[in-house]
């Protein structure tokens, strides 16, 4: 099936040929970071995580919300998801690499990285998110590839790839929360250590992922002659629209702990500083707001049926959701947590240069695959039916 | 891989002795065990802890840094002018950054310098997150690094709740002045702290920081030993840790009554 990412328009190789661009940059900055250290980035004995940690929490999350189309379909029979099921699959192939390489990236010695599996260290979250995150990927990979396969054969798929879907969908509910669990563990790092942060993680993955899922869909539509259907968008935007007000509903509810006990061991330093600034730094204050803004706008939007329904309005409130979830979690859940530090002083972050290139290559890398495996599935799906037909009645409500 | 019979079971007798001999030898090792310090061995111990007296500390006055380059001496810690890169095993940090849960409770030492230090937590939650065990915390209670293991994730910087702990962001080597060949000198990438001379107890000398000072404010010694002198001070004296309600229980202690 590999051939048929091969083959396509100008366009298609256009888009190629851009993300293939900024890999290069990206990998350019790399081999300077190899060479003289983690000097070149923002990070600092203070805030020793910064953007790359930040990226990779928040891509977990979108490979996590991959269930949230797999579990309707496979679980409930929701029809409508059958034409898009495949992408969410391949969205969480793409965001899983894309997770692994921030990690690599962001270590100091990664020729050692498999010290990791020759010591392997059960104590430690991040063994355990490494073994979890390498097997979500597989389970994809295995399922999404097996299942478009079926299709192109068409034939049904073998009755061992469902099996290996219903392990997968425990399987991305533990992605995040052993994600969660690297923070929430941490003693001295008030605006982690709470149990509510893998929760309050999924219900952002299963905002944030359905989004982009949606605004994927979008594009499929409008570049492709595949349709992969209004009524799963409908559905899925619902999906958003509960996600994300769950989502803010747990920030709400950490957010009034910390600011009405004024107990600092609940956060408070960090949600002053994150909020409002502390001591006089507040480089994350426009950040935060800007994501309280778009959050509550694409609320707005996606409960209101009316702008939910237009596809434009949708769009927007989909893009805002990504946007401001990915503000929050890519960048103040893992900044704000170092600051104020262990001595309560305030030591600011911002990524450099180098730093930003390396990640917007990670993205690259990620939107290429991404690419690549929707390209194969269109052109499978486009081959097995002609474009007009819409061949899945409506049977069952979700 | 192919294995014959005979060969499988040579090789799962030799695996059996060999896991029968390890208590054997780990008996005849303790049993060559000393308490306290001044032999001319190894010093050992059932939990290494150090007691800064802060009244002598202090009289010393606010320049003295004689344990703090003694200590940077004899580990070749790089001198890195960028502050937010900078490699500490023991510097001072004021009272209230370094016990900012006691803030208001002791104005006479509001802004008094306080060396700090690795605590050597009895239960380490930088060990807790290590995913190579490159960190990982010895019998007699030194929270150790191998910087050849280390693969530079700093999780246990996150996870260390008294920034004890600090990263080489840079190649280091250029920023020793003189290179004590008796210590290895580390490479850009991995993390490092304070070993409690753990180099030093293997040749029968007190930690470099307690034999520098002159004032006799810092006191190291064993725990569990009812004699030794960092107890007889726990017993006579106030004494304080830090942060003890994350419930590390530090091995560093500080006299301040």
């Amino acid at each position: 099936m590999i051939e048929k990412a091969l083959t396509g328009s100008r366009r298609y190789w256009g888009w190629v040929g851009i993300l293939l661009a900024l890999v290069a940059a990206g990998a350019g900055c790399y081999l300077l970071q190899l060479g003289r250290g983690l000097t070149i980035t923002g990070m600092s004995r203070d805030v020793s995580w910064g953007l790359y940690i930040g990226q990779f929490t928040f891509l977990v999350g979108v490979a996590a919300s991959a269930v949230m189309v797999v579990l309707p379909y496979y679980l409930h029979n929701v029809k409508e998801f059958g034409r898009i099921t495949i992408f969410g699959e391949f969205l969480a192939v793409s965001a899983v690499i894309m997770c692994l390489l921030f990690v690599i990236v962001d270590l100091g010695k990664p020729a050692r990285i498999f010290n990791m599996i020759l010591y392997p260290t059960p104590n430690s979250i991040l063994f355990w998110d490494f073994v979890v995150l390498t097997g979500y990927l597989l389970l994809n990979l295995i399922i999404g590839w097996n299942v478009l396969e079926s299709e192109r054969n068409e034939v049904p798929p073998p009755r061992w790839v469902r099996t290996l879907v219903y392990v997968s969908i425990p399987w991305a509910i533990s992605i995040h929360t052993v994600t969660a669990f690297l923070y929430a563990g941490l003693p001295g790092r008030h605006y982690w250590l709470n149990p509510l942060l893998a929760a309050r993680f999924l219900a952002s993955a299963f905002a944030s992922g359905p989004a982009l899922l949606i605004i994927l869909a979008f594009i499929i539509r409008r570049v492709t002659s595949f349709d992969p259907g209004r009524e799963a968008i409908t559905k899925l935007s619902l999906i958003v629209a509960y996600a994300l007000t769950t989502s803010m509903f747990f920030l709400g509810l950490e957010l009034f702990t910390a600011l009405y006990s004024r107990v600092p061991a609940h956060g408070l330093p960090t949600i002053q500083y994150l909020f409002t600034g502390k001591d006089g730094f507040g480089n994350l204050v426009p950040l935060m707001w800007t994501s309280v803004v778009l959050g509550l706008v694409a609320a707005y939007l996606l409960i209101n049926p009316a702008t939910r329904g237009r596809d434009a309005t949708l769009l927007f409130a989909c893009a805002a959701t990504f946007v401001s979830i990915w503000m929050e979690k890519g960048i103040g859940l893992v900044v704000g947590g170092f600051i104020p530090n262990p001595f309560e002083e305030i030591q600011e972050y911002a990524p450099t240069l180098p730093e930003a290139i390396i990640t917007t290559g990670v993205w690259a890398v990620g939107l290429l695959i991404l690419t690549l495996l929707c390209k194969i599935a269109i052109a499978v799906k486009e081959a097995a039916e002609p474009p007009a037909a819409r061949p899945f009645p409506q049977r069952q409500g979700f | 891989m192919e294995m014959d019979r005979r060969t499988f079971l040579k090789m799962g007798g030799l695996g059996l002795l060999g896991l029968m001999a390890a208590p054997v030898v780990d008996v005849l090792l303790k049993a060559g065990r000393v308490s306290g310090a001044g032999t001319s061995a190894a010093v050992t111990a059932g939990r290494w802890a150090l007691v800064v007296d802060m009244k002598k500390c202090l009289e010393a006055g606010p320049s003295c840094a004689d344990c703090i380059l003694a200590c940077h001496r004899a580990h070749n810690v790089p001198q890195i002018p960028d502050l937010q890169e900078q490699v500490r095993w023991i510097w001072k940090e004021p009272f209230e950054h370094a016990f900012p849960e006691q803030e208001g409770r002791a104005e006479s030492l509001a802004g008094k310098p306080f060396l700090v230090l690795c605590n050597h937590c009895t239960d380490p939650p930088c060990v807790r997150v290590c995913p190579t065990r490159a960190t990982f915390k010895r019998q007699d209670g030194i929270v150790m690094m191998d910087y050849h293991r280390c693969i530079g994730c700093r999780y246990c910087m996150a996870a260390c709740p008294y920034g004890a702990r600090s990263f080489n962001f840079r190649d280091p080597r250029p920023y020793v002045s003189t290179t004590n060949p008796a210590y290895p000198t580390r490479e850009r990438g991995v993390v490092e702290k304070c070993n409690f001379c753990e180099e030093r107890l293997a040749e029968g000398l007190p930690p470099a920081c307690v034999a520098a000072c002159r004032y006799g404010a810092l006191v190291f010694g064993n725990l569990v030993d009812p004699h030794s002198q960092v107890r007889q001070i726990l017993r006579a004296r106030y004494t304080i840790c830090r942060k003890p309600e994350l419930g590390t229980r530090p091995n560093v202690y500080y006299v301040v009554g």
